[in-house]
């Protein structure tokens, strides 16, 4: 019974179970509740990957057949999808306990583990769904609860106020702009289900196909917090909660993101020539100002939360390079920085969320002096992700930028890769600045004793870091699966 | 406005068939448009007009937010029960053909009603938990006593 309804368990399972969590009386249970959650959906997304002989599943939600039911889809892509977003979900659980007790009211903490679960939930349902207008549910879903797991940063910094609010109504022009881009392609095509609208979009009407191309991955692009529809995400990721910028930071946009290959690679795989234009037009150039404006903006912040956030932005430039480049190598390669940069962020995130609950401030630069040596657990995972961030090697981040440097260079894109390797060299001084002061400075200050429940989790994820750089073929295995899987109806021979 | 004998009046008069015709529209949902989404935010303007003539303290009475917040989850589940449940006979989630194996019909029937309920429980009492949101911010009363 269970391996025939994986797809739609991995969806069901955090939605049903955030219902229970949000009314019970103490914040330990509920997160005791929720870890035993996000593990059964890592176990079913361990088991959706590894079951099967690697065809792609189709689920029949209701028993109604596709196209005319809601279909949820399990092919390469959405199992490494679901694979990231509950690994990462499950670690970023693991280490949200002493961090959610110590930044939000007793009182609302179960319900924080409630929208946390939805968050989940809502992420995960758009990365299986296989049905356009399904989706947009999934997103707000996910936007909404996520939005008030941002708010609840009021504890600590009133700012998350405002923050939230701007998510809010910046996240819901997105998915307006989505959902206006899917009722012009149902007006023409009559259908909802992403494969047949691969099929009837090339014959439908070209006007409004276009229009609504364009309206999906404007407002996509919003959610996935590319450049330059950015703006919401440094302040959002900055005044969470810390347990909860590593949670948004490893899997919000990381779905989002995988919505737009989807829109580009099998929604409208069957006009070859319009979103190649777009892709090598638009994405592309804009993907590269994404590089660098994040890197720079990160160089010259001095508050550590923010600085990650703005080179979330420069990260999420790589992945959206790396898809408007579009050749198999090249999404199988985005497809690896996504799993590798949610390890290596969520892992950030987490180290700075420790450290802020340690000297009870905001980290930044100036306040993270010498706490190499006053928390040397911590301070050493942050150096690992840190340096996996860089791109060295040894770690994961080096897989990522080899295999994306290459995918380029095949393309013929030999500019390009110069840019590439120009901006990875231009994050190193952002990062250089975070390590040389917390490994160079003398520590002033009272002792600091690290808490295991905080820094375990983050060394999971650091020592993830480590063992996908030594041993990268499970990853890129899954990468070239899912590269494959979500061209599979695409009609042209080049990709 | 709860020394207006207008307002008294009318609200007294209005309240139960406000709800009667909430129910209509909820399980007409079954063979025409209505259903648990407008029967539940037509149900919580009964709830709603009778807080704002006779105040948030007599609503407070009558619909304890506690227990108003509880409903919110017992729509959601069960909801998702009844997909569960068709999970455990054997079928797609939410695959209300299992429910009853003789006579498909009868199950898409009763699964529809079931899942519509839920839908119409949230939707009522996440209309009222927005309404006593709103209308008791900054009432220190309403804080100590919030959901």
């Amino acid at each position: 019974m269970i391996t025939s309804n994986l797809p739609a368990l991995i969806v069901a399972t955090p939605l049903i179970m955030s219902a229970i969590v949000a009314l019970l009386p103490s914040g330990a249970l509920a997160w005791v509740i929720t870890l035993l959650t996000s593990l059964a959906v890592l176990v079913f997304a361990v088991m959706n990957t590894v079951i099967g002989d690697g065809q792609p599943v189709s689920y029949a939600l209701g028993g109604w057949p596709p196209p005319w039911g809601i279909e949820l889809i399990s092919d390469g892509a959405s199992r490494l999808m679901a694979l990231i977003l509950a690994g990462l979900s499950f670690a970023s659980t693991l280490y949200a306990k002493a961090l959610i007790e110590l930044e939000i009211h007793p009182k609302d903490q179960a319900r924080t583990y409630g929208a946390w679960l939805l968050t989940m939930g809502g992420l995960l349902g758009l990365v299986m769904t296989a049905d356009a207008f399904n989706l947009f549910v999934f997103l707000e879903i996910s936007a909404l609860s996520a939005v008030t797991l941002v708010a609840m940063g009021a504890g600590v910094d009133r700012r998350a106020l405002i923050a939230a609010y701007n998510y809010l109504i910046i996240g819901a022009i997105g998915a307006t702009f989505y959902v206006i881009g899917v009722g012009f392609c149902y007006a023409v095509t009559g259908t909802l289900n992403m494969a047949d609208l691969a099929q009837r979009l090339p014959e439908a009407t070209a006007a409004p196909v276009f229009v609504g191309l364009a309206f999906m991955v404007t407002g996509i692009m919003v959610k996935a917090a590319a450049f330059p529809v950015h703006m919401w995400l440094p302040a959002a990721y900055g005044y969470a909660p810390s347990a909860v910028s590593s949670l948004l930071s490893a899997i919000a946009t990381k779905a989002a993101i995988y919505v737009l290959a989807r829109i580009f690679f099998t929604i409208f795989s069957g006009l070859p020539d319009v979103t190649d234009l777009i892709l090598k037009w638009i994405l592309l150039p804009l993907s590269i100002m994404a590089m660098f404006g994040g890197t720079i903006l990160a160089i010259y912040e001095t508050d550590l939360k923010k600085l990650l956030a703005q080179s979330s932005i420069a990260q999420i430039g790589y992945i959206t390079l790396a898809f408007s480049v579009a050749t198999i190598s090249s999404i199988s390669a985005g497809f690896i920085h996504m799993a590798n940069h949610a390890l290596i962020k969520g892992g950030l995130f987490m180290a700075v969320g420790a450290i802020a609950v340690s000297i009870g401030k905001r980290a930044n630069i100036g306040s993270i002096a010498g706490l190499g040596r006053a928390m040397p657990w911590t301070s050493s995972a942050m150096l690992v992700c840190g340096l996996s961030l860089i791109g060295l090697p040894l770690t994961a981040g080096f897989i990522s930028k080899i295999y994306l440097v290459l995918a380029v260079m095949d393309a013929g894109l030999g500019l390009i890769t110069a840019l590439i390797l120009l901006s990875s060299v231009l994050s190193v001084v952002y990062l250089w600045k975070i390590i040389e002061v917390m490994w160079m400075r003398p520590y002033q200050g009272p002792a600091i004793s690290e808490n295991v429940m905080i820094y375990g989790p983050l060394w999971l994820v650091a020592a993830a870091n480590i063992f996908f750089g030594i041993y990268a073929k499970p990853v890129v295995d899954l990468a070239d699966m899912a590269a494959r899987a979500i061209t599979a109806h695409a009609l042209i021979g080049g990709l | 406005m709860s020394e207006n004998p207008v307002f008294r009046v009318t609200t007294k008069i209005l309240f139960a068939p406000i709800i009667v015709y909430g129910l209509y529209v909820q399980f007409h949902g079954d063979f025409g448009p209505g259903g648990g989404f407008q029967a539940g935010v037509i149900i919580a303007a009964a709830f709603i007009l009778y807080g704002l003539v006779f105040g948030m303290a007599a609503l407070r009475r009558l619909a304890p937010p506690k227990i108003v917040a509880v409903f919110m989850a017992i729509g959601v589940l069960l909801y998702s029960g009844v997909g569960v449940a068709n999970l455990l006979l054997g079928g797609n989630f939410l695959d209300y053909n299992t429910i009853d194996h003789h006579d498909p019909a009868h199950g898409q029937h009763i699964g529809i009603l079931l899942v519509e309920a839920g839908v119409g429980i949230t939707v009522t009492s996440v209309m009222m938990v927005l309404f006593f949101a709103f209308a008791s911010y900054g009432d220190p009363k309403a804080d100590e006593e919030r959901p």
